[in-house]
């Protein structure tokens, strides 16, 4: 590959990092690399500067204080299945974490880069709307935070400028709540989502709900959730649902599925999703990991 | 634009120049002659360029050489320095691979997962290889040999 031609460093510190973005004409950012070294071989980007974030020791962490969860741009998703706090306040992160490619990729790959990707299929991307995430940048101006709607503009655009480092991603506890996440893939393990959803139920009887893999970004599906909020789940109820989700997401036909076929899923997704996540509130339903689909 | 590596490659020191866009797996099949990973897909797929680094499974075909610098790295070669390890006896005894060529992958994957879990349930077996793909023998062998082994 030595026909790649860039310069690579390794920064301690963010300050140091976002000096040599600002002096470089293509720079990129490297975490766990998953995504960013396959576009480097296949030639899609063509970086003159690599930051490696793997030395800014800060960026490694995961924290939760005064009910805000902050997860850093070096984190990987091996260490959210693992993760304590997590467990025992987000156990969602950790069920999701858990079908993120395979363990090869979870090793290294980090949700900062996953949200920075920003393919349609990503996983994170509806845990963050739902969970009404900031992502938090550096950049010549100081700090900004962006939240998790407004982050993803397109398919692979995000709202980062340039100068820019996504340092992190913090999200606010939303009280006791339980959750579920639905991936549909074409076998278990390791495969990118054909449609993905993230339902939370909270503990003052309202929910959120948000897709992903069925249009350019995330949909968090606001009308569904108010047809559901505070009301007691029936069958009549979900099948108002289901002509909902008709309107509120836009599956296309590619690959991996026809957008009927997604559009079928997602519902029998949201059905079974929710009604797990309902349960689990209640204390009982299945363990978090286990599919529920 | 080359620059100096030094990292721990299976228990040695190992010192060399590398290019900011030379990939791990190259540097150490080529450059190294370490050559129990194996190029599969090349992009993260199929798991055959497993090594370990600092006692994680990645996928060395994403992984630039130079990211190694002052880290540890361990092949197939770094784990079976004093012959074959049980996992491998086991896997021998139940005929678990054909062609072999997913072989180092998978051997490193369940290596991973016993050093953390030692009584591993059938599906935390089948979710830790589940990026180890295997195009002889439908993974059944390979599963029973890991069962076995931890009985
Ligand atoms: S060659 Fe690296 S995962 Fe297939
Ligand atoms: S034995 Fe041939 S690929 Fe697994």
């Amino acid at each position: 590959m030595s026909e790649n031609q860039f310069d690579y460093v390794k920064p301690k510190f963010l300050n140091e990092a976002l000096d040599i973005i600002s002096k470089s004409v293509n720079p990129f950012i490297l975490a766990g690399g998953t995504d960013l070294i396959d576009m480097i071989k296949e030639g899609i980007v063509q970086p003159d500067m690599v930051v490696d974030l793997k030395g800014i020791e800060q960026f490694n962490q995961i924290t939760f204080k005064n009910d805000i969860l902050t997860i850093g741009a070096g984190v990987t998703f091996s260490q959210l299945i693992v993760s304590k706090v997590i467990k025992d306040n987000f156990p969602i992160i950790a069920e999701l974490s858990r079908t993120v490619a395979s363990v090869g990729i979870r090793n290294r790959a980090t949700m900062i880069g996953n949200i920075c990707s920003a393919v349609p299929c990503m996983d994170s991307g509806p845990l963050l709307t739902s969970y009404e995430a900031m992502i938090i940048l550096a950049g010549p101006k100081g700090e900004r935070k962006v939240s998790a709607e407004n982050w993803f503009i397109n398919s692979r655009k995000t709202a980062i400028e340039k100068g820019e480092i996504v340092t992190g991603i913090s999200i606010p506890y939303p009280g006791k709540h339980a959750g579920c996440f639905v991936k549909l893939g074409r076998y278990e393990g390791e495969d990118l989502a054909q449609v993905n959803l993230v339902i939370l139920a909270l503990s003052d009887g309202n929910f959120r709900v948000s897709f992903g893999s069925v249009a350019p970004v995330p949909v968090r599906a606001k009308k569904i959730e108010n047809l559901i909020n505070g009301k007691t789940i029936s069958h009549t109820l979900i099948e108002d649902a289901f002509n909902i989700i008709e309107e509120e997401i836009k599956p296309i036909t590619d690959i991996r599925a026809s957008k009927e076929y997604r559009m079928h899923m997602a519902k029998i997704m949201f059905e079974r999703g929710l009604n797990a996540a309902l349960s689990r509130l209640n204390g009982a339903g299945p363990e978090y990991g286990i599919s529920v689909i | 634009m080359k620059k100096e590596i030094n990292f721990i490659l299976n228990g040695e020191k190992v010192n060399l120049e590398v290019a900011p866009g030379e990939i791990l797996l190259e540097v150490l099949r080529d450059k190294l002659g370490v050559k129990s990973p194996k190029c599969g897909c090349n992009k993260g797929d199929c798991g055959t360029c497993t090594v370990m680094l600092n006692g994680k499974t990645v996928r060395s075909c994403l992984v630039l050489a130079i990211e190694v610098n002052d880290q540890e790295v361990v092949t197939l070669e770094g784990i079976m320095h004093s012959g074959l390890t049980p996992l491998q006896e086991s896997f021998l005894k139940h005929n678990s691979f054909q062609c072999g060529f997913c072989a180092p992958g998978m051997i490193l994957s369940a290596t991973e997962l016993l050093g953390k879990n030692p009584k591993p349930e059938k599906r935390e077996i089948q979710e830790a290889i589940a990026g180890n793909l295997c195009r002889c023998t439908g993974y059944s062998p390979v599963i029973d040999a890991i069962i076995d082994l931890t009985n």
